[in-house]
């Protein structure tokens, strides 16, 4: 199977890291950019995001990234992986910023920690979720082959995605709450950990990804 | 199943090589940063940070070229600071392949640098690293204040007050240094970690003064802290990384082993 990549650019940030770690999982190409023709030949689509989600949401919208993922998404039909504020973009709406439509490719919410954010013993959590925690595995998929349920990943994040259909979340976290480390449906897997910083299982779940033919 | 305690080894660079001395076996050049990074990073590290010291402001862009190229190839967390000045100073070390900056004299100097860079780049990727001494006598409560210049420039700032300042300005995580424990190896100042990590909800990284595995586990234990910055303690080679992490485990301190 080819593996050209398109990481989907709406200037929000750095994308070397997901670029490289593409790379070293094994891509034969990576191209970083907003370009529609490029992404349109890509075989598999990339959509990461940082920051905050009104500008994320701003850029996606002003650069017709929208126009494009719901052409690679239901098209198209490419394999298809977001990662963390590009997965929240995929929602309907997020609190964040005061109240923020997304794209509406997976209804549901993306919504606060609290504040304070309490664990079920009443401790004190801090927000952001940051650093290593657990990915406990709702279902099998493709993505999840060579790692064991209960894997540890890295999060950083203030806000966390619920969608409306909870069979569509693949693996779990605990911080103070159940939270959605991943969904997916169809040709279109998403994480709010960032697999291009969780070390050999983050390139694991990369290599599935470019092996993946996006059923499930 | 919970959050990890976090190990970050940090590497002090002036010039584009490791200071405060290296000495892994087996390691052929000790002051060469992205193969001491790649080291850390196939040890367990759950982070690395990266102190450029570089005093001249022309001889940056070595830093930016080591930036990059352990970006390249250490897929974990890499916080970068030092002369981190101006919005610009983050979009370079972002763009190199930074995930976070540290900022700490220029938020002394300038408070809206904080806010205005966890606005343009989001709170997750802004440290204030906070450089502390404390200025109490012995005998009455402890007062800690910020120190600048490597520790020997007072300025008055209260410690803890300014911890909670910095998180309400948009901070993503506080980087504390005790300055009368830095290089001591006597552990860290657990008083001043637990008085910050009690009164932010946002994490902190104890550092300063490690010496032996069970400083390590005192940081979170009795400090409270979210995860432990060491250097010189796994630069000599005395500890891996992974050593580290099982000692902090058997100690009951949540891990990614």
């Amino acid at each position: 199977m080819t593996q050209r990549v398109a990481v989907i650019d709406y200037g929000m940030g750095n994308l070397h890291s997901v670029a490289s770690a593409l790379e070293h999982a094994g891509a034969l190409e990576v191209i970083v950019t907003h370009d529609h023709a490029v992404i349109s030949k890509a075989d598999r689509v990339v959509f990461p995001g940082v920051g905050g989600i009104r500008d994320c949401m701003d850029a996606i919208r002003g650069l017709g990234c929208d126009q494009l993922l719901e052409q690679a998404i239901t098209v198209e039909r490419k394999p298809v992986l977001a990662i963390c504020v590009g997965m929240q973009s995929l929602m309907t709406t997020s609190e964040e910023n005061g109240g923020v439509a997304c794209l509406n490719q997976v209804p549901g919410e993306v919504t606060f920690f609290g504040s304070p954010h309490l664990a079920s013993d009443g401790a004190r959590l801090k927000v952001p979720h940051m650093g290593w925690n657990q990915v406990v595995q709702k279902r099998a998929h493709p993505l999840w082959a060579g790692i064991e349920s209960g894997t540890h990943f890295y999060f950083v994040h203030s806000y966390h995605v619920v969608p409306n259909d909870p069979d569509l979340v693949a693996g779990t976290f605990d911080y103070g709450l159940s939270g959605c480390a991943a969904l997916a449906r169809d040709n279109v897997f998403a994480t709010q950990f960032h697999p291009e910083k969780s070390h050999q299982a983050g390139l694991t779940l990369l290599k599935n990804f470019l092996s993946w033919d996006g059923t499930c | 199943m919970a959050l990890a305690k976090r190990i970050i080894p940090c590497l002090d660079v002036d010039r584009g090589r490791v200071v405060k001395g290296v000495n892994f076996v087996g390691i052929r050049d000790a002051g060469d940063p992205v193969e001491i990074a790649r080291r850390y990073n196939e040890e367990g590290a759950d982070e690395i940070t990266f102190l450029d010291i570089t005093a001249s402001h022309e001889e940056r862009d070595t830093t930016v070229q080591t930036v990059e190229q352990i970006a390249r190839e250490v897929f974990i967390p890499l916080t970068v600071g030092g002369g981190i000045r101006a919005l610009q100073d983050i979009r370079t070390m972002l763009n190199a392949g930074a995930d976070k900056v540290s900022i700490n004299t220029a938020a002394i100097h300038d408070p809206d640098l904080v806010s205005a860079a966890a606005a343009r780049f989001g709170s997750q990727c802004i440290v204030v690293a906070i450089d502390v001494k404390r200025v109490s006598e012995p005998e009455s409560p402890p007062r800690y204040e910020l120190f600048t210049h490597g520790g020997r420039k007072s300025t008055g700032i209260e410690a803890v007050s300014w911890a909670k300042k910095m998180a309400a300005l948009g901070a993503g995580e506080l980087l504390l240094t005790s300055m009368d424990r830095d290089g001591t190896r006597d552990g860290f100042e657990l008083t001043i970690t637990r008085e910050i990590t009690d009164s932010v909800d946002i994490p902190v990284i104890a550092s300063g003064g490690v010496g032996t595995l069970q400083h390590l586990a005192d940081g979170v234990t009795q400090g409270g802290a979210d995860a432990v910055l060491a250097a010189s303690i796994f630069h000599f080679g005395e500890y891996t990384v992974r050593e580290a992490k099982q000692f902090m485990f058997s100690e009951g301190i949540p891990m990614r082993l």
